[in-house]
Parts: structure tokens; sequence; C-alpha cells
């Protein structure tokens, strides 16, 4: 019974990790994949402004320059960047006009910092490396709806420059796009020098860089590296001219990766007080059919220490068979659900395939909560059945 | 030198707000080698100056030598240790370990109290599961012998760590006239053949007449030799 409960727990914590740790992975690498990029660099305050998508605040060709040999520097870290320009526009099919947030990129720097970009863009792509072109422009899927708009449509853009005038500039429907968490997305895609064109910028002018790391896992690391880079560049009044983010500081997603990461816990949490429970009422019960035994065995000259270690392998045992069994019907658990092949929807994101996987870290970690509470909780047991004095335990019927 | 001494033993327990004096200023020494039997009623203080001598318990006042040595003194961990290297014990309800094969109850001595290696043990353990005439049983669990076939295994398992002293409280108490009789003998073959020395209590007049020297309590005091 008590094992039975103990192997319950461990399923529970290995499946639910499984599931819901690849599910946030799934979505953070969506978000920072298609997206994001895995850090952000901004001229300091845009991010503050990011909303008015403010183009006073672009970063100009000496900036461009100093990022580059900060991107030089550390390329045996960085595997790619791609720079941006963020503005607002008015979109126009001739007869509706609308609002549109645009984002110019160049196309071949952008897919290689965010390389399932071209996934979410409905359509052929021939090469990704060209999935925007010049004169063209990737509608989101709302407003080519909205508008009526497909492929091949003519549209005018029509945006404020930083100094306030109003330009136009007409270009061709190429595709429409999805947006990524919900039907709000009012994202575009353009070419960075139709951006230019538009905005009237001359040389080189960006208001975003969009970072892919080699190695995301070590992202707090590269982020201080990064930001400490970034430091040794001040204005003339001695402040930072740069400003970095992360994924996670840019993306209401994070908040729902902290909450899986707090179920997580709290599946761990209720392991832990099965485990705990559980044991210390076995060992208590132990103790307590066995105290004659006890006795015996003290009697006939068993030393206290060995009685203690007696109970506490036995605890040990319970915990350590459990836990071996709990994972191997955890991880079967998820090798059937893989193969099941359950698919679901996440905001805009239909029909995602759940692969579900569990990291050898994480089955460790479990075992070694199991084992430790286990050991915890045979400890006052084994401590009351050492410290019986035998006399006693003889006479107990 | 006698291998049991006790020096104007006392002992009282404490229950509730009364105190009961179970021993009153016992005296006495046992040599070795010798067949003794302590008898009384129920109450007299046999089980309690057992107990004693066991290293189970220690006395209020007096001392208690055995082989020499003041067992009085001894910590919880001492008197185990001293207690897995002279003693052995025989139960009145024979508490062998109901989870172990008759074989296993006489190897757990050797094992968890004396550390004897694994080819050692084998050869002794036949040997006295051979000498109490339990050798066809070795396999069979507590719960399927009878009452004098799990004394005559716990006869074995007190003899088998070479016990100067084997202590025995009641040891025919839950057995049948004959079996209790035929334990008896047992023990004394034991003794002879073994030349360890054996304590036993009782309160069967028969069983009694087998012993060399007979210790009789009343009321916790020592009446007779």
């Amino acid at each position: 019974m008590t094992s039975m409960l103990i192997i319950i727990g461990v399923v529970m914590v290995v499946v639910f990790s499984g599931v819901s740790v690849s599910f946030k992975s799934m979505m953070i690498g969506s978000i920072t994949d298609s997206m994001l990029g895995h850090l952000q660099i901004h001229k300091k305050g845009y991010v503050s402004s990011i909303d008015n998508l403010p183009l006073h605040l672009n970063i100009n060709e000496k900036g461009i320059k100093q990022l580059e040999n900060i991107f030089e520097k550390h390329n045996d870290v960085i595997e790619a960047f791609s720079y941006r320009i963020k503005f607002g526009a008015m979109l126009s099919n001739f007869q509706e006009t609308t609002n549109i947030r645009l984002t110019a990129v160049q196309p071949q720097m952008e897919n290689a910092a965010c390389p399932r970009l071209v996934e979410r863009i409905n359509g052929d792509i021939q090469d990704p490396d060209k999935f925007i072109e010049q004169g063209k422009i990737i509608i989101p899927e709302n407003l080519a709806n909205g508008l009526n708009l497909k492929s091949g449509d003519e549209v005018v853009l029509v945006a404020n420059n930083k100094d306030g005038s109003v330009n136009g500039l007409s270009l061709k429907v190429s595709n429409v796009i999805e947006g990524i968490m919900g039907p709000s997305g009012r994202d575009g895609f353009i070419h960075i020098n139709d951006a230019k064109t538009l905005l009237r910028i001359n040389g080189e002018e960006i208001n975003e860089v969009a970072i892919r790391l080699k190695n995301p896992d070590n992202l707090n690391g590269m982020n201080k590296l990064i930001a400490n880079e970034l430091s040794q560049f001040e204005n003339k009044q001695n402040m930072p001219v740069f400003e970095l983010h992360t994924w996670a500081d840019l993306s209401p997603f994070s908040t729902i990766a902290a909450i899986v990461d707090l179920l997580i816990i709290t599946i761990k949490m209720v392991l832990i007080a099965i485990v705990l429970i559980s044991i210390l009422n076995v060992m208590m019960m132990s103790v307590y059919e066995r105290v004659n035994e006890i006795g015996t065995i003290s009697a006939i000259g068993t030393l206290p220490s060995k009685i203690l270690w007696l109970f506490m392998a036995e605890g040990f045992s319970l915990a350590i068979i459990s836990t071996i069994v709990g994972n191997i019907i955890g991880v079967l658990a998820i090798f059937f659900i893989n193969i099941a092949k359950f698919h679901f929807s996440f905001g805009r994101m239909k029909n995602i395939l759940l692969e579900t996987s569990i990291a050898p870290s994480e089955i460790i970690s479990v075992s070694l909560i199991v084992i430790f509470i286990a050991v915890i909780s045979s400890l006052q047991p084994a401590l009351k059945a050492s410290r019986m004095q035998p006399v006693d335990a003889l006479r107990h019927v | 030198m006698s291998l049991v001494e006790i020096k104007q033993v006392t002992k009282d327990y404490q229950i509730g707000e009364v105190s009961v004096r179970a021993l009153k200023d016992i005296e006495l020494d046992i040599e070795k080698q010798s067949f003794v039997s302590f008898v009384g009623p129920s109450g007299s203080g046999k089980t309690t100056l057992l107990n004693l001598i066991g290293c189970l318990d220690k006395p209020s006042s007096g001392e208690v030598f055995v082989n020499g040595t003041p067992v009085n003194s001894f910590s919880n961990k001492e008197a185990a240790q001293f207690r897995g290297q002279h003693l052995g014990f025989i139960f009145q309800n024979f508490n062998l370990l109901p989870v172990l094969t008759t074989y296993e109850n006489v190897e757990y001595p050797l094992i968890m109290v004396q550390n004897i290696p694994v080819g050692k043990r084998k050869e002794r353990i036949m040997h006295y599961l051979e000498a109490v005439g339990m050798t066809d049983q070795k396999d069979k669990y507590p719960s399927q012998l009878s009452g004098g076939q799990k004394q005559r295994v716990a006869v074995a398992r007190a003899l088998v760590t070479d016990p100067k002293l084997v202590l025995a409280d009641e040891p025919t108490a839950n057995l049948d006239h004959a079996t209790a009789f035929k334990v008896i003998k047992l023990m004394k073959q034991m003794q002879e053949n073994l030349k360890t020395t054996f304590i036993f209590s009782t309160h069967d007049p028969k069983v009694v007449k087998e012993a060399e020297i007979i210790y009789t309590l009343e009321d916790g005091k020592l009446v007779d030799k």
C-alpha cells in the first residue's frame, strides 16, 4: 500500500513534469524561434515606450558598429542576430484603412535569428532566407481576413517618419502570417530597405536587434555577459546607450512558464507529503508491531546503532524500490503518450503535437527527493526502535 | 572466581506514585559450568534477577558482576556488546524472529552480533542444529514448528555464539510437561557437553529437580539455596 502510494506519486511527478516541461519548452521555443529571439537590444528607454513604436529611439550607424563588435567578439556563444525596424503604419487596400504594426527585417538575418518564423507564414516559401522581398508585405492573418486581402493584392502603407512627415509606399501582399499568441496580432513584415524608403531613413538605422544564442539554457549567463559589454557605452549624460532584455522580459508567456514551474513544484510538494506521511506511518507501525522482536534482537546483543540502521534500511529500501518502479512506469507513460500522438491547440497555434520528454536530471531529482524524504521519515521510528530498553520491549505483548 | 556475583542487590520499580521493591538485598555467587535454577511463585523476583544478571536491567542498589565485570554501570551499547559476547538468552515465548527460518534464526546472532564470516557460520549453525535435533527442520519458519521445536531452536540460537552463561526465563512455561522435561534435559545435556553455565527460572517443581543448584525466591528475597 505504501509502495503503491509512493509509486503513484513518482509516476504523477514524472508524467506531469514530462508533459508540462515539454509544453513549456515547446512554447518558449516557438516564441523565441519565431518572434523574439533569446535576447533583444534596444536603445535605452525603448522598451518602456514600446507600445508607441517610437522612431526617435533608433540605434544609429555608430551604435550598430558598436553592437557588431560585441557580436563579433562573442560569436562563440551568439548563433545569429537580426536588425529590425519596428514601426506603426496605416494599411489601405484602397477601400478601407486600418493600422498595422510592422517589423522590417533583412530576411536572411531574420531567418537565422528566428528560424521558425517561416513556419507561421502561410503559402509556399521557396527560400526561407528570402521570405520577404523588397516591394512586398506579409500581412497578419486577421487583417488579411478583415480587408479581404490575398497574395498578389496591392496595398498602400502610410507612416510618419521621425520628423513627423507622412510618407506612403505601395506594396504587394506576398503572404499571410498567423498570430502566435492570439487573434489580436497586428504584426506584419516588410523588407528593411522598404522601411528605410517609407521612413526616409538614410544610411543604417534600426531600433531592435534580436539575438539567437547557441545555448539558450545559459540565457542568464549570456544576458549578464552581453549586458556587461553594453554597459561600456554611455551617452554624454553618462547614461547607458543600450538596454538588453531576455525573451522572458518581453513576453507575457514568461508568466505562464513561471506558473508551470510553480505547478511542478506544487506537485513535488504533494509527492513529498505522500512519501513523508506514508513512510512515517508504515515505519511507526512497523516499530510498534515489532516491539517484542526489537526486545529480542536487543537482548541477544544487537547494538542500538544496528537496530537503527535495520529500520532505516527498511524505509530506504521501500523508497528505492518504489522510486525505481515509479520512474519506470512514468517513463513508459511518457513513451506511450508520444506513441499516442496527442494534439492540442494553444492560442492561434493549432494541431500542435505533444512531444513529451523527461530530462534525466528531473528523474534524478525526483528520485533523490523521494529517497531523502524516506530517510528523514524513517529516522524518527528507527531512533525510537534503537532507544528501546530491551527489558521493556520484551515485556510488550 | 565466580561467574556471577551479586552483592546486596535491591531493585525497585516505580509504578505510578508507588515504589515496589522487586528484589531485596540479594547476595549470591554462581560458579562456572553450573546448572542453576531460580524457583518461586509468580512475582517473587525470578525474572528481575535474571534481567539484572543478563544486563537487561540495572539494580537500584548493590553490584552485579558477570565474569568479573561490573555490569550495572554499562551504557546501553556496552550492555548490548557484553550480552552479544558472553550471554545467551532463552525466552518463555521462544521469541524466534517470525520472518526467518530455523537456520536463519540461529544464524542471526552470528551475523548481526558477532560478525562471523559466512564460511565459518554454516558449520557452526549445523553443529548446533544437530545438537538440538532440528537439522531436518532448518528451512521451516517458526509458525511451522511446535512449541518444543521452537524452544530447541531458541536453545541453539542461545548457544551458537559460545556464551559463557545462558539465561533462560521460564523456558518451559509454555510447553506441556513431557516437552518441558525434554527441553530441560536438552539444556542439561548442552551444559555438560559445552561446559556452559545455565541459569533458568521456573515455578514447575518437576522441572526444577533437574537443576544442580536451586535458589528459592519469595517476595523478592532469597530464602533458600
